[in-house]
């Protein structure tokens, strides 16, 4: 074993309850992130879902004529954000009305004309149905003088992304401050430990190591202590999951690469404090 | 080998330490560096080993300036000299042994290698049998030897000694000097700092230099400032 990795070992050793201090900080501000991202991550999955259901709906009035209809189409399929543009008649809506709505066929039946207005039926395609662009699409449509009344999702799109939005700020903010107190505990662990080593740092220095070789120890530990918070971070997220699965609603779990991510982030965050502090207190020795 | 040139040290809050200090030690010397307490001995080999910038001068150790060293140079002017202290400095939690092993191993030395040359280097400062007993288990004078042996373990050029034999009795204090006398006589440059006066008297064919109040006040055979002008 390299006289490094002992040394940081040994670190462990001889403050445990720091050590553990630092990973459970660590743990917790990553474990935050990670609950942020199993709720984006399911989110999206349910805005993905759904996004490719997302029409826009022009209902017409009885007096469009076919030239109109004509005319617009062609303009509207001309947009970006169309994937896909529907003419259904008043006799279609009809159909599919009483398909849908068996008990009320007799009414549908016994009418003497049809009431069901046509429709222009517009699929956004799938990563341009953002409130923004549903909404744009609404207004083209709303500016033909013979549709009568459009229609779109109200607002739950809008809605979705607020939600998103919040859980992000939230989650910045609180994974933030628990990043910035995991940070000044491993700083405080790297002080207590260059001063128990201030001796051995100073005969080290004496007889020519280089600060490269005397901070490895440090920023070893710093490594370790971030892997292990952000291994413990991966677990709390997934338990949170478990449970969440069982007792509130079906979730999905984090695609590998996220929880790979939340551990190497834990072990960067390690890295970075440690090289920090060292770099800081050796001075002082 | 070491060479002062007009050397001035100032502390913020004592004041002058070294006022325009100027020597020249050649390699294979061995050079007594005396003088009262607070002369400024230790300034000097604080500021031979880098461990301290001079204030005004400058100071050439085997090559290296202190006018033009970087930081990360300086731990391979460290591995360039061995340094023993009155205090020995051991680390009291590691052997005999393993307090010498200590210097290979943080100077990358290959894990083979350490423990042979570290058992070889106890056997020359005749320590070879308390290979394995920790620094609380010896005495005064054998503590001193392991700590030389840490210095001379890396094979250094230059041999710095701070008051080595200040907390050794009359007899041990001799056997460590004894043991100076025979690196040198092999070829090693040695400065030793010592307030011990009988020491010093009681070997005159070697050079003294005097301190009084961070000034040069006796040199016993300095060397003319012009030969070798470059070559610190
Ligand atoms: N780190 C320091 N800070 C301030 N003053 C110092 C420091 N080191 C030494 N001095 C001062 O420099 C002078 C010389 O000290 P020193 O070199 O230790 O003398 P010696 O080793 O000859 O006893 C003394 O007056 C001492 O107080
Ligand atoms: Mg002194």
């Amino acid at each position: 074993m390299s006289y490094a990795l002992r040394e940081a070992l040994a670190a462990f050793r001889r403050t445990p309850l720091l050590t553990m201090l630092s990973v459970v900080a660590i743990a917790f501000s990553l474990f935050i992130v990670g609950l942020f991202g199993l709720t984006a991550f399911n989110i999206s999955q349910a805005v993905r879902e759904v996004e490719n259901k997302v029409e826009v709906v022009g209902y017409l009035r009885d007096d469009a004529t076919a030239m109109q209809l004509q005319v617009a189409q062609e303009e509207l399929r001309r947009l970006p954000e169309v994937q896909e543009l529907r003419y259904v008649t008043k006799t279609e809506a009809l159909a599919t009305a009483m398909e849908e709505m068996k008990e009320f066929r007799d009414v549908f039946t016994d009418l003497e004309s049809n009431p069901l207005p046509a429709s222009l039926e517009v699929r956004l395609r799938p990563g341009q149905s953002s409130p923004e662009a549903v909404s744009r699409v609404a207004k083209r449509l709303q500016a033909y003088a013979f549709v009568e009344e459009v229609d779109f999702g109200d607002g739950w799109v809008e809605k979705i992304y607020t939600i998103r939005r919040l859980f992000g700020a939230a989650a910045t903010a609180i994974g933030g401050a628990f990043a910035l107190v995991a940070g000044i505990i491993i700083a405080t662990a790297i002080r207590i430990a260059v001063f128990a080593r201030r001796e051995e740092i100073s005969i080290m220095r004496l007889v020519g190591a280089t600060d490269g070789f005397v901070q490895r120890p440090f920023v070893l530990e710093g490594i370790i202590t971030g892997l292990l918070g952000g291994i413990t971070a991966a677990a709390l997220t997934w338990v949170a999951f478990a449970a969440l699965n069982r007792y509130l609603f079906a979730l999905k779990w984090l695609p590998s690469e996220w929880i790979v991510a939340v551990v190497v982030a834990g072990t960067v965050f390690g890295f970075l404090s440690s090289i920090v502090a060292v770099r800081r207190h050796l001075e002082a020795v | 080998m070491i060479r002062l040139s007009s050397v001035s040290k100032e502390y913020a809050r004592s004041g002058a330490a070294l006022r325009d200090v100027s020597f020249h030690v050649r390699k294979g010397e061995l050079v007594f560096l005396t003088g009262h307490s607070g002369a400024g001995k230790s300034t000097v080999m604080r500021l031979i080993q880098m461990a301290d910038m001079p204030s005004g001068g400058e100071v050439r150790v085997s090559g290296f300036s202190s006018k033009l060293i970087r930081q990360r140079d300086i731990p391979m002017l460290r591995r360039k000299m061995g340094v023993v202290f009155q205090d020995f400095r051991l680390l009291r939690d590691r052997t005999a042994e393993e307090n010498v092993a200590f210097a290979l191993e943080v100077t990358g030395t290959k894990r083979s290698a350490i423990a042979p040359r570290a058992h070889r280097v106890l056997t020359q400062v005749g320590l070879a049998h308390k290979a394995r007993a920790y620094p609380d288990e010896l005495s005064g004078g054998e503590r001193q030897r392991v700590a030389i042996a840490r210095a001379l373990v890396n094979e250094p050029l230059l041999l710095l000694a701070d008051e080595p034999t200040g907390n050794l009795d009359e007899w041990a204090a001799k056997g460590v000097f004894e043991l100076f006398r025979e690196i040198n006589a092999m070829g090693m440059t040695v400065l030793m700092a010592t307030h011990d006066l009988d020491l010093v008297r009681a070997h005159p064919q070697y050079r003294v230099i005097e301190l009084s109040q961070g000034a040069v006040v006796y040199d016993s055979a300095p060397t003319p400032a012009t030969r070798e002008p470059q070559q610190a």
